[in-house]
């Protein structure tokens, strides 16, 4: 295969991946989209979801919390507010983690409204971990 | 001449201190090295999202999001003035109270309101009678992302209510191990350099106008975040360097004491000598 993707992830706190891949699917706050090599120049925001890289038919996933998708000469950015890769997520931590954001959604349920969504968004984001995680389960 | 008693035990407490300062600075070596990874991890991120909101900021209206609008009537001004919890770090906290007094005296006809991140700083604004109307300790140190997002939200709210019409951040610049400098910039309103890239053929989705909506709030946040992480790089190079000093000085003091002593010990000897030999001659 002659072109490839150049993919760098940053969040805030570091940077998580500079690889070539063959090909990106990403989830835009507009819907999935995939990107091949020979792109146009493109740039998007992200919600919370989950990006996939393949590379020599290998797929791989990284829980991705929001953020901005840009594409500029087969140069893939990724400015993620928060990221994890799909393998080093902890799979039984992760359900625990979703158990408690399920308990605190509840409870959240009887307060007022901003709680309420802010243990959604924490709920989505656990449940994003798990879903990702599994995937290395086999 | 004071005692030998007393020279000694003064030496006793002189080295004490020095093995304090001696470990105080081993610690600080090793947290200013996790500080300065941290905030090494953060560039990549700093200089591709100053990047993006030059790339789009460009590209829009100043009236699409408050952050870009210049007010004409400035009253109320919003300082984040960071310093550290904890002393010992040489000029660090000095340096930072200086540069804030100097800026509150330039604009004296002003409202200003002081958020204070770090015991240091807050103590000194209270004292003052500054109006202080937000304070944080500096996080002991672990500057987690989400802990810039609490400052950053709070701050955008206020600025959009127009509780404060300009924001600026005082901080200490990290510029090498042993150098950190005050610095004051303005992050309120955002002001973009235009870039010149030729990206007409960029495709945007969804449109320049509202992801630059998407992204300011997440400038702001990270401006805070990174600013924080300096700070705390530079306050542990600091402390690092201090407590060298307090080691070196502490080192010279005791061998300057260690003289003394055995200066008094000779003397005690040549007294006592003297005293045995004019004995004897009595006797004779």
């Amino acid at each position: 295969m002659a072109e490839k993707l150049r993919l760098e992830l940053v969040s805030p706190e570091k940077q998580l991946l500079s690889i070539d891949v063959d090909e990106i699917v990403a989830p835009g706050v507009e819907g999935e989209f995939g990107v091949l090599p020979g792109h146009t120049a493109f740039l998007t925001a992200l919600r919370v979801g989950e990006l996939v890289y393949k590379n020599n038919g290998k797929e791989d996933y990284v829980a991705l919390e929001r953020g901005f998708f840009e594409v500029v000469d087969n140069k893939v950015t990724v400015l993620a507010e928060g990221a994890e890769l799909g393998r080093e997520i902890d799979l039984e931590e992760a359900i625990r983690r979703k158990l408690e954001a399920e308990k605190a959604l509840e409870h959240a349920r009887h307060e007022d409204e901003i709680k309420f969504r802010k243990a959604e968004a924490q709920l989505r984001r656990e449940l994003l971990r798990v879903s990702v995680a599994e995937k290395y389960k086999g | 001449m004071p005692g030998m008693r007393d020279i000694k035990r003064k030496i006793g407490s002189v080295k004490n201190t020095q093995k304090i300062t001696k470990a105080m600075k081993m610690v600080s070596a090793a947290k200013m090295r996790k500080a300065q990874d941290a905030m090494n991890s953060a560039k990549p991120y700093a200089l591709k999202l100053t990047e993006l909101v030059n790339n789009i900021g460009s590209r829009v209206s100043q009236d699409v999001h408050p952050f870009l609008e210049v007010r004409e009537d400035i009253n109320n001004i919003g300082v984040l003035v960071i310093s550290s919890d904890r002393g010992l770090c040489g000029a660090f906290n000095n340096n930072i109270i200086k540069s804030f007094l100097n800026f509150s005296k330039n604009i004296s006809d002003k409202n200003l309101k002081v958020i204070a991140v770090g015991k240091k700083i807050d103590e000194f604004a209270k004292k003052r009678r500054f109006n202080v109307i937000a304070s944080y300790t500096s996080f002991a140190g672990r500057i987690r992302y989400e802990d810039a997002v609490e400052i950053g939200e709070k701050l955008s709210h206020m600025f959009i209510d127009g509780e404060i019409d300009e924001l600026h951040i005082i901080y200490n610049e990290f510029r090498s191990i042993v150098f950190q400098s005050p610095k004051t910039f303005k992050v309120l309103p955002v002001s973009i350099e235009k870039s010149d890239i030729e990206s007409s053929d960029y495709l945007y989705e969804p449109s320049p106008d509202l992801l630059i909506k998407e992204i300011l709030p997440r400038f702001l946040n990270f401006n805070i975040f990174s600013a924080l992480l300096e700070s705390t790089a530079g306050e542990h190079g600091a402390r690092m360097a201090a407590m060298d000093n307090a080691t070196r000085n502490a080192g010279e003091f005791i061998k300057k004491l260690t003289l003394t002593y055995n200066k008094a010990r000779q003397a005690a000897i040549t007294k006592e000598i003297l005293d045995i030999v004019n004995g004897a001659e009595a006797l004779k």
